[in-house]
């Protein structure tokens, strides 16, 4: 145990964390303890923290502001959800097709990421905000403005309305403008839920410590050095940038796969299902990835569990906050963490175990 | 040595560039043979660190040359110029703050030890391979300027003459023929400035570095530049050996005023 390193040892525990966290759920399930409620929030919890992690790779990593991560999502969601539309006859195996879907959801999101972030991120500045920002939005209407039908003739587009698409009687809408795709199988459930945040951090984690990772972080902290000592800063900044709207991608079929009807409505995919994943990246800390993930929880689960006390909802989630804020960079509270932390303790038990 | 200094490695011909109506740097000229230790001054906005820049394609010159060992890297970009052989420190120290002492070292080292994404990632048997081999890489540069017992601190931590030592270590890590400083010695005390002396002659000796510094403080140039030369308003004041630069009464003059 002592040869593995350290920096091993703090990625081991944040696996054990969600597998913990895992296994306790699954425990509580099946003795009934946990709430209708509670175990529809399971897979949305995936999802945010999914996300939590993949745009900590854009903002904490790579130090770019994403303002348009929902609009990735929004992309995995409805190419993730169409393939599986299209397929849920010819692949009768669920786990396969599903397995297709979030691989399509992933190149989908990752590809636009790339192609947004080819003109973009050449430049120096907070572009990127601003025209992920946009982004989020377009995709989000085009969406509700797309007509999508399949008949024996192919595919029939349309952006003005179902008839037309100029379907066969035997046609089927498959993307139905503003009432989004109906009818996704629901594939979804916590176990894959917690399976893709495990292969989220591992992917997210180990690039991080790979050389691939190591000229990222350097392009956030110097720019100019890193050019400097040959760093190709626009392919650096452009793979994390598109890994990064593809991880979003995947939380986004995990998302459509767990309704019936995916809409591109902007509570799902709007401004502020970015804003809010914003939050959780800032509030669990810049670059902190477990922080980042502890923060989705948190901030996901506080107003499902206040709803009985709806009128002062809102207040307390503020307080909440504010009080993460001051507990994440409180020097005093850096401190005591410092000394009062897992890692330390998990030391001391096994120092004294040994003797 | 001595068939060391025969060839010429950095070659500047007619080096210009203007802002808006500053002629910036104007027809500078200079020749650094391998091997050699040489001395960029003059006063405070002559136009030094923009020298620095053109060479290294931070900015693109309005005119003139420059090569590097018979390459022409005129306009290339800072990265191509960085693997055509030019390594260079920054008057304010640029390190990856957030990043480990060693880690720093190890982006130095990205361009000469590859593995791609994938084996990254997945933890393949290159990764370990190579990972291993650019640690031990590392390491030893560290152990040159006695960094080795800080590598896992965060670059930002360490004390500011470290950090200034640890900047020459990653750029070293890229293996230049060519090593540019700017201001290696300022903010220094006089103890620490004779020990970043001492430190850049055994780089020369060590790595068989040549090496161009710009430097405000005389005791270093005089202690170890070979030759020197004194730039003012943009333009070449005179070059040569250093004692006869620094006796020379126009440099004394740009210097101290008339």
């Amino acid at each position: 145990m002592d040869k593995i390193p350290k920096i091993w040892r703090d990625n081991l525990i944040t696996y054990g964390m969600v597998i913990a966290i895992y296994a306790v759920m699954q425990i509580l399930i099946s003795f009934g303890l946990v709430s209708r409620l509670m175990q529809g929030l399971l897979v949305p919890l995936c999802i945010y923290v999914i996300l939590a992690i993949s745009l900590n790779l854009t903002v904490g990593i790579l130090g770019e502001l994403s303002l348009g991560h929902a609009g990735f999502m929004c992309l995995g969601a409805f190419a993730g959800a169409f393939f599986s539309k299209i397929t849920v006859e010819a692949i009768t195996f669920s786990p396969l097709r599903f397995f297709l879907a979030i691989v399509i959801g992933a190149v989908v999101a990752g590809f636009f990421g790339f192609l947004i972030g080819m003109p973009v991120l050449r430049f120096r500045g907070d572009y990127l905000a601003i025209v992920t920002l946009a982004f989020g939005e377009i995709i989000k209407n085009v969406i509700n403005a797309l007509f999508v039908g399949l008949d024996d003739r192919g595919f029939h587009f349309s952006l003005s309305d179902r008839a037309s698409l100029g379907l066969y009687e035997d046609g089927e809408v498959i993307i139905n403008g503003a009432q989004g795709i109906i009818g996704t199988p629901q594939d979804s459930n916590f176990t894959v839920g917690i399976v893709l945040v495990l292969l989220t951090l591992f992917i997210v984690q180990n690039l991080i410590r790979s050389r691939d990772g190591r000229a990222i972080m350097s392009i956030r902290d110097n720019l100019i050095a890193s050019e400097s000592i040959g760093i190709h800063v626009t392919k650096y900044k452009l793979m994390a940038f598109s890994i990064s709207a593809a991880l979003a991608g995947v939380a986004g079929v995990l998302y459509s796969h767990n309704l019936n009807n995916v809409v591109a409505s902007p509570r799902a995919f709007g401004y502020n299902m970015s804003i809010m994943i914003l939050v959780f990246v800032v509030l669990g800390g810049i670059g902190n990835i477990r922080g980042s993930m502890i923060a989705a929880v948190v901030l996901t689960l506080l107003p499902e569990m206040m709803r009985g006390l709806d009128r002062y909802r809102m207040l307390i989630y503020a307080i909440v906050l504010i009080v993460m804020m001051l507990f994440n960079w409180s020097p005093q509270i850096l401190a005591w963490r410092e000394q009062h932390s897992i890692k330390d303790l998990i030391g001391r038990v096994r120092g004294r175990s040994r003797v | 040595m001595s068939e060391l200094l025969l060839t010429n490695l950095l070659n500047v011909t007619n080096l210009s560039i203007s802002f808006g109506g500053l002629r910036a740097v104007d027809n500078f000229d200079i020749t650094v043979k391998k091997g050699q230790l040489y001395g960029l001054i003059g006063p405070n906005g002559a136009g030094k660190t923009t020298v620095f820049n053109l060479l290294t394609g931070v900015y693109r010159p309005d005119e003139g040359k420059v090569f590097l060992d018979g390459e022409n890297i005129t306009n290339l970009k800072t990265m191509d110029i960085n693997k055509a052989g030019v390594g260079r420190t920054f008057q304010n120290i640029r390190l990856f703050k957030k990043l480990s002492v060693l880690d720093n070292v190890k982006v130095g080292l990205h361009n000469r030890y590859h593995y791609n994404t994938w084996e990254g990632i997945f933890r393949l048997p290159k990764y370990r391979r190579i990972e291993k081999v650019m640690n031990e890489e590392a390491y030893k540069l560290l152990k040159v300027f006695d960094l080795e017992n800080e590598a896992d601190y965060l670059a930002g931590n360490l004390p500011y003459g470290k950090q200034r030592k640890l900047e020459i270590a990653r750029t070293l890590a890229t293996d230049p023929k060519l090593l540019l400083l700017d201001e290696p010695a300022a903010g220094m005390n006089p103890n620490e400035t004779k020990e970043l002396m001492e430190t850049i002659r055994f780089v020369r000796d060590e790595f068989e570095m040549t090496i161009l510094l710009i430097e405000h403080d005389m005791k270093l140039v005089a202690g170890i530049c070979e030759e020197l030369t004194v730039l003012n308003f943009g333009k070449t004041l005179m070059s040569g050996e250093t004692n006869e630069v620094l006796n020379d009464s126009r440099v004394i003059t740009a210097y101290l005023g008339e």
